[in-house]
């Protein structure tokens, strides 16, 4: 079970297969009355409920997944802590959010959560650094097992969940704020006449853009710049990096700052999107671990790769698909949804165990933890 | 006689309770190759980590020209001129060629344009496939790699753990041939070598150890040429 | 650092003190609460210890096994509801048998048809067909039984059997579907396992919160008969009035005392009759192989031992445990809710137990259950006492003491990380190591580390 096959190859008769029936699909919708008015109704429709949301999400849990899997190529332990980091993280923010609010300062139409962006990360990156000197740098020097990392990880979620529940409380936090809409429904539906609405909110765009330029910045830092190589190294070899002069607390310390760093923007951004809740935060790690894993854990492409995978995953497959398919002229009785929407966690887990059992190193090989 | 530029002197270590070297000595000249043959568990490997740090020592000492460095970390090592090239893993594997020698040049990158280039001219693969990822290549090719990376440390002992392991037996004599060349350019060379009569036949200096003890200290050909070393080790 | 019998002892010593003081100083009722949910605590820390002390495997779906046991507290122990059966029944007998039979033609598919290029399409076609066919009878049926009075039963109850059945059929269910996890991940290594479990454990949660003919999901499950009488049959009864006059007792509050002692007797026995069975398991044949196993599996795998099956077997055994002392809790509260599964509280937690009691030590996970949840409980009775202390400066009605009295009980958390650090940093082994001594998480890089 455990043997890895070198690739799935994907035969072309399948694409051909899926292609016809999407042809068909068209054909039929577009042969109907109102015609390709309806084909593009099905299509605005599909956008708005699953393509914007699984963009959004995708980014989100992504940016997570990376911290999580740079702190397995480099320290090799899962990080049970993330989830938690994430919502230390969005809590800075948060903060600082309401004090910048109170002092009258804001972005404009921007959030003022991305000014507070800095100070928030700055919390997270000293979080993770006490952390680390108090716990696991320890356990590095010691050269102790990763089951004995994932413990001590385990410790540090309880402290971080407990520092995040103690300061700002268990409650649901909404921070957004400027404006909401770029699309709105409404004026999406004057301007082209269709029945569907197609809703642009302003946290999707700063998701996707925010998500793009950190993600940019993080391979240029990683393939570019001395010390990124020298990250990448350790994460190879360790000993020979250390025969290379590699610092290995100077590569923890900046796995850290920059996991930190990924934690915060996710969060915030998790939080913008939605809304901040700690149980909310910590139900995250699943989906988070999920992403890295079916990327192939400890490769940063495949970290984004698989957030996109389970976050379309998950939506595509409790979205109900009724009246996209109404359009396409197909009537339903039921929601046509494959999964209750009560399920979502569980879609990333069946994704997850797949993938494990089909190829445990995920979709880009990464290591057999 | 002034001390040798690398000595391990009279070095006691080993693993767990049992001592694996007793007093053993080996040392090396700028610009001589000094090989360490013997048989199998003889302690071959042992010297070389003990010479390098990688093990600590319970007797003896480590100079490097003149300079007792048997308390100093491996990474102090490279520091202060030491190179080693591991028997296994010693290339990233996910790292291009190039960034590969750039980690070698980690502490001290002035330069580093100029001084691929000079490996360059002595391993031409660097250049051929210098953006492919080390863990592609073969395995002849990765030991060249993994040499010019210990070089780029700029080294004044270079340290060589059997770099002809799994190599192809028509590319040990061209490697061979670059590590003389290496020490022509006034380096001290330490090899551990499995091929005892081929490294023998270039080397100034050989040491066979036998049960963690110098057995046969001479230069290459009066090694080759003595009749017990013959019979014992280099099969008649 | 050796321990030797004196530690175990004084560690005891001084649980049964502190519980004594909580007696005295809260009160009985308190203390004995407490004691009741230490020892199902202790039950589930020695089912993981089984996995973790005796072949360190990562098992984090506890939260999933202690709710199976719920499950079958509720399947065993309630009685069936004959409306539900009468509307629902037959179509959900029906799904089960599509769903089956879906599941046999797609194995039978796999294993005969020879052609690969026809043989994943067709797979896939009968996956898809037998699910819309499964899921014809099953959403009608599912409605029909969840119409079935809905605000009491709408759902399809159990056996009616007395509830202690329950705790054997925890164990049984529980070591079913460890059986089927077991056989899909037991071939990863600790991390995955790890999350893997953590993943399947919320599946399962999540079934239970949303399949509501199955338990009422949600809705719980409150009326469940216990094993114990009631505390008002009791002082209803002559003789226990006057037993309560003779002890100088309300027979009221002596009632709820009887009660907690009855279930605090039915859960040690059951405890000690497993902490027996495990202490004899570990010094067998079977034991010492185990841990020949954890600690160099590549040895034993060369000397011809069948690491996975026996990775699957313990896998089992403990998590049967885990059961068992689900099903006691779901009795213990005498309802069922599935939104009460948190891995914090039922995942992690255990961990920690685990972990500061000593691994691959069965008295030390069983003296972690204990110590961790009255810390656990303490901490968060302690928090509030300790803010208002602290806060005791600030202006009485400010919004800054307000909002940290408010969180104070949530300084629990904090105090567990701390506990399970500085545990793991001072004490690697737990309170009470393993004495055989080979076993430390510091020396344990090997296996999975080269992989």
């Amino acid at each position: 079970m455990k043997t890895n096959r070198p690739s799935m190859s994907w035969r072309p008769p399948w694409w051909i297969a899926v292609g016809m029936a999407l042809g068909l699909v068209v054909l039929s919708a577009v042969s109907r009355d109102g015609g390709g008015v309806n084909l593009l109704n099905a299509l605005v429709r599909f956008a708005n409920f699953v393509v914007i949301p699984g963009i959004s999400y995708g980014c989100q849990l992504a940016l997570g997944a990376l911290g999580v899997t740079l702190i397995y190529a480099v320290m090799r332990f899962s990080d049970f802590a993330h989830a938690d980091t994430m919502a230390f993280g969005a809590m800075g923010v948060i903060l600082v959010t309401r004090v910048l609010q109170g002092m009258g300062i804001s972005a404009g139409p921007l959030p003022t959560a991305l000014l507070a962006l800095p100070f928030g990360i700055l919390g997270a990156v000293i979080l993770a650094l006490v952390l680390d000197r108090t716990v696991y740098r320890f356990y590095r020097q010691q050269r102790a097992a990763p089951v004995t990392f994932v413990i001590a990880s385990i410790g540090a979620m309880f402290v971080t969940n407990g520092l995040v529940r103690l300061i700002i409380g268990p409650g649901d936090q909404r921070f957004a704020d400027g404006t909401r809409f770029i699309v709105r429904v409404q004026a999406f539906k004057e301007m082209t006449g269709l029945s569907e609405g197609l809703a642009l909110r302003t946290t999707h765009v700063i998701t996707l853009v925010v998500a793009v330029i950190v993600v940019l910045g993080l391979f240029f830092f990683l393939n570019r710049t001395p010390l990124g190589k020298a990250m990448r190294a350790y994460a190879d070899n360790e000993d020979l990096a250390l025969l290379s002069g590699i610092n290995p607390e100077r590569v923890a310390l900046w796995t850290w700052i920059i996991a930190a760093t990924l934690a915060t923007i996710a969060g915030t951004l998790y939080g913008l999107d939605k809304s901040f809740k700690p149980f909310t935060y910590f139900q995250l790690l699943l989906p988070i671990f999920a992403s890295a894993i079916v990327g192939g854990i400890g490769k940063p492409l495949g970290a984004i790769v698989g957030g996109f995978v389970v976050a379309f995953s998950e939506i595509a497959f409790t979205y109900p698909y009724r009246k996209i398919l109404g359009y396409l002229g197909f009537e339903a009785d039921g929601l046509v949804q494959l999964l209750s929407t009560d399920y979502k966690f569980a879609v990333c887990f069946i994704i997850l165990v797949v993938v494990l059992i089909w190829r445990p190193r995920g979709i880009f090989q990464g290591r057999v933890i | 006689m002034a001390d040798p530029f690398l000595i391990g002197e009279a070095i006691t270590c080993g693993y767990g309770d049992t001592n694996i070297l007793h007093g053993c000595t080996i040392s090396v000249e700028k610009g001589e190759i000094a090989v360490i043959v013997g048989p199998n568990g003889a302690g071959k490997s042992t010297a070389m980590k003990a010479v390098f740090g990688l093990l600590p020592l319970r007797g003896g000492a480590v100079r490097l020209g003149g300079q007792d460095i048997s308390t100093l970390t491996p990474p102090d090592r490279v520091a202060a001129g030491m190179g080693f090239v591991p028997q296994t893993n010693n290339v990233f594997p996910s790292l291009t060629v190039r960034e590969n020698l750039e980690m070698g040049a980690y502490l001290c990158p002035r330069n580093m344009g100029g001084r691929i280039e000079q490996l360059a001219q002595l391993f031409p693969i660097l250049k051929e496939r210098s953006r492919q990822p080390a863990g592609e290549l073969s395995g002849g090719q990765r030991q060249q790699v993994a040499v010019a990376r210990a070089m780029m440390t700029q080294p004044k002992v270079l340290m060589l753990d059997e770099p002809t392991a799994g190599v192809s037996p028509i590319l040990v004599q061209e490697l061979f041939a670059k590590i003389q060349e290496i020490a022509a350019a006034g380096i001290a060379v330490l090899i551990v070598e499995q091929n005892a009569r081929q490294a023998l036949s270039f080397a100034h200096k050989g040491f066979v150890l036998v049960q963690g003890n110098n057995r046969f200290t001479g230069t290459g050909q009066d090694l080759l040429g003595d009749p017990d070393v013959r019979q014992s080790f280099l099969g008649g | 650092m050796k321990p030797g019998m004196g530690r175990p002892f004084w560690l005891a010593l001084a649980m049964v003190i502190a519980l004594v003081a909580v007696g005295v100083l809260q009160s009985w009722n308190v203390a004995l609460a407490i004691l009741n949910l230490q020892l199902i605590s202790a039950v589930m820390a020695l089912g993981i210890n089984i996995q973790w002390g005796y072949a360190g495997l990562f098992n984090f779906g506890i939260m999933g096994f202690t709710a199976l046991g719920g499950l079958a507290a509720v399947l065993v122990a309630m009685p069936p509801v004959a409306e539900a059966w009468a509307a629902g029944g037959r179509g959900m007998a029906t799904a089960a048998v599509t769903l089956a039979g879906t599941a046999a033609v797609i194995w039978a598919l796999h294993r005969v048809v020879k052609v690969k290029a026809l043989r994943r399409p067709a797979m896939a076609l009968v996956f898809v067909v037998g699910l819309a066919l499964t899921r014809s009878f099953y959403s009608p049926s599912v409605a029909a039984i969840e119409a079935v009075d809905s605000s009491v039963t709408g759902f399809l109850g159990g056996l009616g059997l007395p509830i202690m059945v329950s705790w054997l059929a925890g164990g049984a269910l529980a070591a079913a579907v460890a059986w089927v996890i077991g056989r899909i991940t037991l071939g990863l290594q600790s991390d995955y396992l790890a999350i893997a479990t953590l993943g399947i454990s919320a599946a399962l949660v999540a079934v239970l919160r949303n399949e509501d003919w199955l338990a009422r999901g949600v809705k719980n499950v409150t009326t469940l008969p216990r094993p114990v009488p009631y505390e008002q049959d009791l002082h209803g009864q002559d003789w226990f009035v006057d037993l309560s006059a003779q002890v100088g007792m309300d027979p009221s509050l002596l009632s709820g005392l009887v009660v907690k002692a009855l279930y605090a007797l039915l859960f040690g026995s059951v405890l000690l009759v497993l902490f027996w069975l495990s202490h004899r398991a570990l010094h067998s044949p079977w034991g010492r192989m185990m841990r020949a196993i954890r600690d160099n599996r590549d040895a034993a795998e060369a000397m011809g031992k069948d690491v996975t099956r026996r990775h699957l077997q313990v896998f089992v055994l403990g998590s049967a445990v885990v059961g068992i002392a689900g099903a006691m809790l779901v009795t213990l509260n005498g309802q069922f809710t599935p939104a009460s599964y948190a891995p914090f509280r039922y995942t992690f937690l255990i961990w920690v137990m685990v972990i500061v009691g000593g691994s691959g030590n069965n008295g030390g996970a069983i003296l972690g259950g204990f110590l961790i949840w009255f810390l656990w409980v303490q901490a968060e009775a302690g928090g509030p006492w300790l803010m208002t202390l602290l806060t005791s400066g600030l202006q009485e009605g400010t919004s800054l003491r307000q909002h940290l009295l408010n969180v104070a009980p949530h300084m629990r958390q904090l105090v567990m990380g701390c506990i399970l650090l500085m545990v793991l940093r001072l004490s690697p082994r737990g309170l009470l190591p393993e004495q055989s001594g080979k076993h430390n998480l510091a020396q344990r890089r090997n296996g999975t580390e080269r992989s």
